[in-house]
Formats: structure tokens, C-alpha cells, sequence
């Protein structure tokens, strides 16, 4: 297929519909109101297929814990408010461990913010948000390509583990528009959903979707199967990019379309003699610790700078996992306002000078 | 070039790229000498809308119409009494660049006793690499749409077919064959070919409608 222009929230929907979903539930929230409106004029074409605006987030959010009991492959979208709304919910299905897309075009917080684009909800995708221990492969993309191709691939993920994925875009991710080529991603080996409430015929035991557990002992082996899941996960589905890091002096840290700021930063700086590379996280959680960790053990490497769209959220990880082997350094700009190129450029000649 | 009705209203599907062509088009208007305002009618959008460059605008003295509420960050469908002035004050050229689709243009409706007064231009953006808009029928089905929730009727065509920045001169063409069946099937005229600079000279001679040659304002942080 050629490629064609799409804008960042129709893509998400229409890769969503490729990868085979079959549900989608929602409530309007700017700036990701092209998924549902996507979604209403594309599912009614589907056979078996259906569009949902429900009253509320929460609605929306049990919505897919039914449509995914059945078996079925469910996404709902929403932006940062939104998505606090939605937090019980995700909580239940990552217990009842039901697989399902959840996508997050963030915008400033905290309250209702506003509607530029912004990555303040970085805490509550891979820190819980929801209550009890559980964990959501969160993905990030950084352009309108990448979202297609994970959120194709992250109802394959869904399934595979039984567990929620989130796709968190910030706001520009679903508001531009770019060339965009829909192609099939790599075949998974899944499992049967033979948990799926499709009704017995008579043949079987009845299933039971549920995360409650009255014995304190089932309920605490409940949660070290789930953490046996988030492990595997750990293992299997770290996704990273590293940029421009040979002999790189400092190295930034940033996710997506901060990430791409950045790069035009490290051109910048490259053209002023400075070595400057990029770890560019793809997956939140699992966090790429590893190659963060690496990088911290290379003698080139004089310091990290963590470029963020929040007051520093992300930085935390890195802390965590340079473990104190070199200074890590944050530049944020929150509340919708977005870095330019001049200040992180500016930023890194600070924290160069400081590291002499 | 530029001569068209004092009132131009820029339309198409969004991510036609509408409002890069408007905003080229304004800034042309303007280096004519001519009194110029830009009406932001985008209200369906809450990114990459003309008022965003507003300081360039003002900066050559073209007044900047747009929610009566301030800032970029509003997504309320506020539509300000200041536009009117771009109706009653025809000391003004006036380019209108309506928000997206029949939503988009239905904020247009409200100024139709001002329309059916005073002739206008209408042009309707069109770039073939949008999915919605890939065959003469889409592109029909569209303009009808956005002339009944407009309450107007598109007047000229506007080929703007672009991928962004890997935007070919086959892609150009490709637009412009689309355009032709669209301009054929209607009967409305090809008014411009939207060209980057970078590839202007490109274009074969003899194509329908004149050559455009643009900038490009609305970027992304990172360009």
C-alpha cells in the first residue's frame, strides 16, 4: 500500500480495526475526539462490530470489561481526565486479567488542564493509577507510523498476556498529521481464549471473569501469578531506540514527540562539537532499565538529561536505574507548553559545563 | 493570482492542508499591498490552527480574527463578533479559513445573510493522499456535505496534494488528475496547484490552474 496522510488519533482507530477489534467504547475528550467519532463511522461497516458512546468514562471502561470477558478484542480512548475517571475499571480488568487496548492522548493536568499536549500522566500509566499491585504495557510512540504499528501490535500483546496495553501519545501524536503506511505486523503465537464467557453449551465448566477473592491466601496467589505475567513481560517486551550514542557525551532521555525534539537538539549540538545521544524509550513499562543502566557505565558518557513534557515524571526511572553512576539532569516544560529545540540545546550546555 | 472575490473562504477535509494554503494565500494577499485579515473559523480543530502564528500575521500588519476567547489552548466553539467586521468593514481582503469537514463549515452558516449580499470565492482543498478523498466521488460527497452544513456553494477547486514532507511531483499529478475529474463532473475551475518552493519547478507547463508556490508555516516543534 502507498503511503497516504492520516492524521495521529484517525490511524490509531483505523490500525485498531486492522488488528481486529471489534469493540469500541468511549465518551468524547479533546484531543483525541477523532478516535471515537473514527470509530462510529467505521464500526457500523464491520460485520459484528460495534461503536458505543456510553454516558461516561466509567461506563465506557466496564464496557470493556464485558466486551473483553466475551473473548473479544475491545479498545476504548480517552485523554488524561478521562482516563483518571477510568482508573477502577483498568484496575479490575488488569485483575480479572482481561486483555484489552486502552489509548491516552495525554494533555496538561492536573484537573481538567488543558488541551495541549503534554506527558504529565506518566505516574499513573506505569505506577498503578489504579489501586492494588498490577502493571499495563504501556507504549509510546513518537510518530504517527509508530502508533499504527503498536497499536496493531499491542491487541496481540493484550492477548498474549491477558492483560491491559496502553498506547500513550501526547497530545500531538493524535492531532498531526503524517504519511502513514499500514503493513502487518510480526505473527504472534497465541493462546486460545479458552477463559472467555461464551456461554457452555453444556459442554463445560461455567468461566468466571472476576477479581475478587474473600480467602486473603488466594487472593495473595492471585497476585504473585499476575507479578510471574509482569515478569515474562519484563523479559520479552522492552522496547527501546538509542540514537547517536557512540562517544556521546551526554545522553538525553525522552519519549514521543519529546524524543523528536530532542534529536533536532542533538543535531544542534553536534554541529557545535558537542556528543550528544538519545535513549529513547518505546515501552514505559517495562522501563528499558538496561540499556539506561549501560549507558551509565560507559566512560564517554558525562551525564544524563531527561527531557520531559511534565514537572519530571520519567526522570524517577532513570535516577533508579543510572543508580547514581553519573549526574541525571531533567528539563521539563508542563501544563501544554512544549521544549524547543533552543532551550533543551541550552539545557545541555549547562549540564556539560556543571559536569567539568 | 489573488484576484479572486473580496471574500475567500478556504475549505476542504481536514489535513487537506487548508490552512497552510490559507495562511500562504493570506501572506501573498498581503505583499500586494492590499489590507488584509484572516478570519480562523477552525473551530473543530484544537491544534495547528491558523491562529497559532498569529505574531507572523501581525508582524505584516494582517489582523488576526479568531475566538473571542484567547490563546491557543481553547477549545470552546466560541465564535467571535469581531468577525463580523470582516463582512461590514469592505475596506478589508478577506481570506476565511473554516475548520474541517461539514462540521467544521457549519459555523459558516451563521453568516450567510452577509454571504447571499456579497459575492464570494469558495474553494474547496483537495489532497489526493487523504484516505476520505481518494476518488471523485469522496471528494463530491464532501463538497456536498460542507455545502449544506455551510449553507454556501464551493465556487473553485484547489489542488493541495502533499505528503508532508516527502511530498513527489507524482503525487502532485496524481491531484491533479483527481482534480480534473472533480472540475469535470462539477464544472468548477482549478484555481491553484499548491506547490512547495522546493519543487516548483517540477511542474509540467499546461497544467490547469494557477501554480502556487508555498512556505511552510504550521510546522511540528522538531521541524
Amino acid at each position: 500500500m502507498a503511503k497516504e496522510l492520516w492524521k495521529g488519533n484517525e490511524a490509531i482507530a483505523e490500525a485498531a480495526i486492522k488488528a481486529g477489534c471489534k469493540f469500541f467504547f468511549g465518551y468524547p475528550i479533546t484531543p483525541q475526539n477523532e478516535i471515537p467519532e473514527y470509530m462510529a463511522m467505521r464500526m457500523p461497516q464491520i460485520e459484528g462490530a460495534a461503536f458505543v458512546q456510553a454516558e461516561s468514562e466509567v461506563a465506557a471502561i466496564n464496557m470493556v470489561y464485558g466486551g473483553a470477558g466475551s473473548g473479544a478484542r475491545v479498545m476504548t480512548s480517552s485523554s488524561s481526565p478521562g482516563i483518571s475517571l477510568k482508573q477502577e475499571g483498568i484496575t479490575y480488568i488488569a485483575g480479572a486479567e482481561l486483555p484489552c487496548v486502552i489509548v491516552n492522548i495525554v494533555r496538561g493536568g492536573p484537573g481538567l488542564g488543558g488541551i495541549q499536549p503534554a506527558q504529565s500522566d506518566y505516574f499513573q500509566a506505569t505506577k498503578g493509577g489504579g489501586h492494588g499491585d498490577y502493571r499495563l504495557l504501556v507504549l509510546a510512540p513518537s510518530s504517527v507510523q509508530e502508533a499504527v504499528d503498536l497499536t496493531q501490535e499491542a491487541f496481540d500483546m493484550a492477548d498474549q498476556y491477558r492483560n491491559p496495553v496502553m498506547i500513550m501519545g501526547d497530545g500531538m501524536i493524535g492531532q498531526m498529521m503524517e504519511p502513514v503506511e499500514f503493513t502487518d505486523v510480526p505473527k504472534r503465537n497465541l493462546p486460545e481464549k479458552t477463559w472467555a464467557t461464551t456461554g457452555t453449551k453444556g459442554k463445560r465448566e461455567h468461566n468466571v471473569i472476576n477479581s475478587l477473592f474473600i480467602d486473603p491466601a488466594a487472593c495473595e496467589k492471585h497476585n504473585i501469578h499476575l507479578f510471574e505475567k509482569y515478569a515474562e513481560m519484563e523479559k520479552n517486551e522492552v522496547r527501546v531506540e538509542e540514537y547517536n550514542m557512540d562517544g556521546a557525551e551526554i545522553v538525553f532521555v525522552a519519549y514521543g514527540t519529546t524524543a523528536r525534539i530532542v534529536k533536532n537538539a542533538i543535531a544542534t549540538l553536534g554541529k557545535e562539537g558537542i556528543k550528544a545521544g538519545l535513549i529513547r524509550p518505546i515501552t514505559l513499562w517495562p522501563y528499558p532499565s538496561k540499556t539506561v543502566e549501560a549507558a551509565a557505565a560507559k566512560a564517554n558518557v558525562k551525564a544524563f538529561l531527561t527531557v520531559e513534557m511534565s514537572m519530571g515524571q520519567m526522570v524517577e526511572d532513570v535516577r533508579l536505574a543510572v543508580n547514581g553512576a553519573k549526574p541525571v539532569h531533567f528539563y521539563g516544560r508542563t501544563g501544554g507548553m512544549v521544549p524547543t529545540p533552543a532551550a533543551i540545546v541550552a539545557e545541555a550546555k549547562k549540564v556539560l559545563g556543571g559536569a567539568k | 493570482m489573488l484576484d479572486e472575490k473580496r471574500v475567500r473562504i478556504i475549505t476542504g477535509h481536514y489535513g487537506s492542508g487548508k490552512t497552510e494554503f490559507a495562511v500562504n494565500y493570506t501572506f501573498a494577499l498581503a505583499a500586494t499591498g492590499k489590507k488584509t485579515a484572516i478570519v480562523d473559523l477552525d473551530i473543530v480543530n484544537p491544534y495547528f490552527r491558523s491562529r497559532e502564528i498569529e505574531p507572523a500575521f501581525t508582524e505584516k500588519s494582517i489582523r488576526v480574527i479568531a475566538s473571542s476567547i484567547k490563546g491557543p489552548g481553547a477549545d470552546i466553539p466560541a465564535l467571535s463578533s469581531e468577525i463580523n467586521t470582516a463582512f461590514h468593514d469592505k475596506s478589508y481582503e478577506v481570506v476565511i479559513d473554516l475548520g474541517g469537514d461539514k462540521v467544521g463549515a457549519r459555523a459558516l452558516g451563521r453568516y450567510h445573510e452577509y454571504l447571499s449580499e456579497e459575492p464570494y470565492e469558495m474553494m474547496f482543498v483537495i489532497n489526493a493522499n487523504r484516505h476520505e478523498t481518494q476518488t471523485p466521488e469522496d471528494v463530491i460527497k464532501y463538497i456536498n456535505g460542507i455545502e449544506e452544513s455551510s449553507r454556501q456553494k464551493i465556487t473553485s477547486l484547489v489542488n493541495n496534494t502533499h505528503l508532508c514532507g516527502e511530498t513527489q511531483l507524482e503525487d502532485i499529478l496524481r491531484g491533479q488528475k483527481l482534480c480534473e475529474e472533480v472540475s469535470q463532473i462539477l464544472g468548477l475551475p482549478i484555481k491553484y496547484v499548491v506547490v512547495h518552493k522546493s519543487l516548483v519547478d517540477k511542474v509540467p507547463p499546461g497544467i490547469q490552474g494557477a501554480i502556487f508556490p508555498i512556505d511552510i508555516y504550521m510546522t511540528k516543534p522538531w521541524e
